[in-house]
């Protein structure tokens, strides 16, 4: 059994196809662990594998995921880690969801996260925080923070999450495993219980860069039920790169300059992944993002102001909570979103308001989007000279349960190195680096837009030399 | 800095049902974001042009052809007052 846990999902599908394994077999040993988990990495789990037959022949040959909480998934509960939605049950499924399933990747079970996607340490879920699985006293990081933490103590093979400001990347590099955000537009966002829309992006969170390969080649592509979708240019192969020969590596001053905070035992691991890169055959340069460091101030008005339209449709209507049902409209829906939503989501919701309240328009909401295209155009001249832009993922190892959670500035800081390429639209892979003091480091590379499968190549070729060993969370 | 005043005429736009300790907390809060973020306003952005979404996408159309939507049923199915085949509100009037 533990065997079968130590299996990554590509090995597992592979020996699916080849009848050496039962996908049956595989699903329960998952389902048993992700019904015993004690990380509250769950927030639902199937009750067996699914009735339907055929995943074995598929290319992710029945090896199940989870999916985090936000995506709608039909008649299994959806609630984006909220109480104003507690219990829903959506009518559809989320387009990825059914591409994975599609794909012979069955819904194993609904993941835990931040509520509504905000927050970094998902300790701002309705139900409860998520434990890391390398330090039960530390967070697992957030929003997708259920789905990194079931990846990496081996409660599941592989899963989703989405990123709006490095809600996929941070959580993977604090629980040790590799996260990919994609370009804005490769992957549908229907079905999504929307965050910032004009920033949230799906994308998988896996054991090692060839899960993530596999699985991301199934989640692209054009979606006529979201008209900001693409269709993907090329196919995603699985990575084989061995060497980084050729490959420019850009070190972002600005972000990576004394007072920015980053922990000493981060900064060294950055550096020793650096010095392992550049034996790969990369040639690492300084490199200039200007605009960078206003990149977090544009991000905290954009994405408030975007989430507080978007949840503007939790008003005790047409489905969840209702409070004062026996007063007027509008004192009905101010008590409805009074009860429903938790401290952080009515933060951001005041917070998006304000930015876009008349008199403060120009000055806030306006100026943040001209930041954010400044901040395209430094990356897109930066990309003239760079292959890619590597980074440390997050400035610190994962922290203690409730060190951060008294002041939101300090929490919205942990954000500062994976927001900006969320401004450009841009993908970024994080992948394990080492342990600091015991804990997992994360190292981001970025790209160009549309360059997962080089992202994939190089981020593959760097975790061969890295040599990680997760297995010490699976227990 | 985000005062009292200001704080309940958000909350008011925001549809948000502040209580005491929250209006208290969110004008501590807020104003300490924003003197963060503020320092945006520092930038020379004269002539830049915003951003509104990153993907170059034009006027995404579609054939206009009917399709089947969900029974009224499902659709009210999770809704807190469904009202012959509707959604059930409270008047917009006083109670």
């Amino acid at each position: 059994m533990s065997e079968l846990i130590d299996l990554s999902a590509a090995a597992a599908a592979e020996r699916i196809r080849a009848r050496e394994l039962d996908q049956a077999e595989l699903f329960d040993a998952y389902r048993e662990r992700a019904e015993a988990n004690d990380l509250n990495a769950f927030t639902w789990v199937a009750d067996g594998p699914p009735a339907r037959n055929g995943y074995a022949d598929k290319p992710l040959g029945g090896v199940p995921v989870a999916v985090k909480d936000l995506f709608c998934t039909e008649g299994v509960p959806s609630q984006s880690g909220s109480k104003i939605i507690e219990g829903y049950r959506p009518p559809y499924t989320a387009t990825v969801v059914s591409k994975l399933d599609e794909a012979g990747a069955p819904l194993l079970g609904k993941t835990n996260q931040d509520e509504f996607a905000m927050g970094s340490s998902n300790e701002n879920s309705a139900f409860g925080p998520v434990l890391n699985p390398w330090d039960r006293d530390r967070v697992p990081g957030g929003s997708s923070g259920g789905s990194a933490a079931a990846v990496a103590a081996g409660l599941a093979p592989w899963a989703i999450g989405t990123d709006t400001g490095g809600s996929i990347r941070q959580p993977a590099a604090l629980c040790g495993i590799v996260g990919l955000k994609p370009t804005y537009g490769a992957c549908s966002r229907y079905g999504m219980i929307a965050f910032a829309s004009s920033l949230d992006q799906a994308g998988p969170l896996t054991r090692d860069v060839t899960d993530a390969a596999l699985m991301f080649a199934q989640m692209i592509g054009h979606d006529p039920r979201d008209s900001t979708s693409l269709e993907f240019p090329g196919e995603i192969a699985l990575p084989r790169a061995e060497d980084l020969k050729g490959i420019r590596l850009g070190v972002p001053e600005e972000l990576m300059d004394e007072d920015s905070g980053i922990e000493p035992g981060v900064r060294d691991n950055y550096n020793a992944t650096l010095a392992l890169a550049e034996r790969l055959g990369a040639t690492v340069e300084r490199c200039r993002l200007p605009h960078a460091p206003h990149a977090l101030s544009a991000y905290y008005l954009i994405a408030p102001a975007e989430a507080s339209a978007n949840l503007a449709r939790f008003d005790g209507v047409r489905y969840g909570l209702r409070v004062g049902g026996d007063e007027d409209l509008v004192t009905m829906y101010r008590r409805t979103r009074e009860a429903g939503f938790g401290p952080e989501v009515k933060r951001r919701i005041m917070l998006g308001t304000y930015a876009l309240s008349s008199g403060y328009y120009d000055a806030y909401y306006g100026t943040a989007q001209k930041v954010r295209t400044k901040i395209a155009e430094d990356f897109s001249a930066a990309f003239e000279r760079f292959d890619f832009i590597v980074t440390p993922t997050s400035p610190w190892t994962a922290f203690e349960l409730g060190s951060k959670t008294a002041d939101p500035l300090a929490m919205y800081l942990n954000d500062f190195m994976t927001v900006p390429m969320s401004l450009a639209g841009t993908p970024a892979i994080s992948i394990p680096s080492g342990l600091s003091e015991g804990l997992p480091v994360g190292f981001q590379l970025a790209g160009p837009a549309f360059s997962e499968g080089r992202l994939l190549d190089a981020a593959y070729a760097l975790e061969r030399v890295i040599g990680f060993d997760g297995s010490g969370a699976r227990k | 800095m985000l005062d009292r005043e200001q704080v309940l005429h958000v909350a008011g736009l925001a549809r948000l049902e502040l209580s005491e300790d929250e209006v208290e907390r969110m004008s501590v809060e807020l104003s300490k974001v924003l003197d963060h973020i503020e320092k945006i306003g520092e930038l020379d952005l004269r002539g830049v042009p915003p951003t509104s979404h990153v993907v170059d996408v034009v006027n995404a159309f579609r054939p206009d052809e009917p399709q089947p939507c969900l029974p009224a049923e499902v659709a009210l199915a999770q809704a807190p007052e469904p009202l012959h085949g509707g959604f059930g509100v409270p008047s917009p009037g006083a109670a």
